[in-house]
């Protein structure tokens, strides 16, 4: 297991979010928790993940998530297993579409 | 309600609590926000869930008030860990207190979580004890198992415990799993890899036929609900005093002696009398059903 956590610049989310839950621990899979963070220009995502030494993959796709989705104010944190960028990738946009309420 | 069809067989724990109460209702008690997670994956450096693998609330079905669990089969193979059970356990001492309509337990658990072996044998008795500590209180439980890990281990117990088992023929229910048996009896005694006889001998129409399901419904998330709001409008008790017992363990002895040295569900279709034996795994639950019905007047 690895464990860490990376603060990223990203544009305001907005009011109305709440928390959402998306994904399952599975094999190959991953669970990505939406909460409210303090700061409204800036997404911190704490990963824990069963694959050790992808840091800079988890970096690499993470910022894609923030430039494609106004993330800031949203802490995230993550259970992976094992899952591959792009099912983090679809992971995060589900979670991050669930804590509008799906409105937006 | 949408049209869509939803398999129960498919749908994720949440998605089931979703489909199965009336929309808006449910309220989750310890939250993935609350991080429950299990202490003993973690010190195993195993991956957790912040729910570690169970929801649990309230909500109403039908407008009536009930409890319901939902276990993730996907997450360790729903298997119950000393977190996990906890909840379960708390939801039915609830129920005892609160006097809901019914509890809903949607089971989809191959049994005890090794990583965790010894707290999660006691977190079954435990459970098994609350289960009985509602239903003595006057509260019904209601069994739904149609997930891909069925309902094995201590699960299956805690299953055969409630009131109503309502199952699809995908749902499995069972002791130990068919995996289990071919490691210890060999091949020839069970062979796992036999999806069709492992369905034929663990699936729901068996159980149904053999009156361990007391409904049997298509896999379909509103089939399983109509099957639920059905249940809390009309169920069956679990025997509970001696006298009912007896006549439970009775029913047992001369299935026995109905169905000798049985080792495929082929077999009972034939004892029973339905038309068409190898053609059953097949029937859609309503035929099925009708079949099993028209057999019951008969005699």
């Amino acid at each position: 297991m690895e464990r860490f956590e990376i603060t990223l610049d990203a544009r305001p989310a907005g009011a109305a979010r709440r928390s959402a839950l998306c994904g399952v621990v599975a094999s190959g899979n991953l669970e990505v928790l939406v909460e409210l963070g303090q700061d409204p220009a800036a997404c911190t995502v704490e990963v824990s993940t069963s694959a050790d030494g992808f840091r800079d993959i988890w970096e690499a796709v993470l910022a894609d998530f923030v430039e494609r989705h106004p993330a800031g104010g949203l802490r995230i944190s993550i259970n992976d297993a094992g899952a591959t960028p792009a099912v983090v990738s679809l992971r995060l946009a589900q979670a991050f579409e669930d804590s509008t309420g799906g409105a937006a | 309600m949408s049209a869509k069809r939803v398999s129960y067989f498919e749908a994720s724990a949440r998605a089931r609590v979703a489909a199965l109460v009336d929309p808006g209702s449910f309220t989750e008690f310890c939250p993935p926000a609350q991080r429950r997670t299990s202490p003993h994956l973690a010190q195993l450096d195993a991956p957790v869930a912040f729910d570690d693998g169970v929801v649990v609330g309230a909500a109403t079905v039908d407008g009536k008030p009930v409890l319901i669990a939902a276990q993730e089969g996907q997450f360790n193979g729903g298997a119950v860990g000393e977190v996990h059970g906890a909840k379960i356990r708390g939801l039915l001492e609830r129920a005892a207190r609160e006097r809901p309509a019914a509890v809903l337990l949607l089971v989809d658990s191959g049994g005890v979580r090794l990583h965790e072996a010894n707290a999660g044998l006691i977190a079954i008795s435990e459970i098994m004890r609350a289960l009985m500590a509602a239903q003595a209180a006057g509260v019904p439980v209601f069994a739904l198992v149609g997930g891909a890990c069925g309902a094995f281990g201590g699960m299956g117990i805690v299953t055969r415990l409630c009131d109503e088992v309502i199952m699809s023929e995908e749902g499995r229910l069972g002791l130990s799993g068919p995996e289990v048996i071919e490691t210890v009896k060999g091949v020839g005694e069970f062979d796992s890899r036999d999806r069709s006889l492992v369905w034929r001998v663990t699936g729901g129409k068996l159980r149904r036929a053999l009156g361990e399901a007391t409904r049997l419904v298509d896999d379909d998330a509103s089939a399983f609900r109509a099957a639920a709001v059905a249940a809390l409008t009309h169920h069956r008790n679990a025997p509970a005093d001696l006298a009912s017992l007896k006549a439970a363990q009775a029913a047992l002895t001369e299935r026995r002696a109905t169905h000798p040295d049985t080792r495929d569900g082929l077999e009972v279709w034939r004892t029973l009398g339905l038309a068409q034996p190898e053609a059953v795994p097949m029937l859609a639950s309503d035929e099925f059903n009708r079949q099993l019905d028209a057999l019951a007047t008969e005699v």
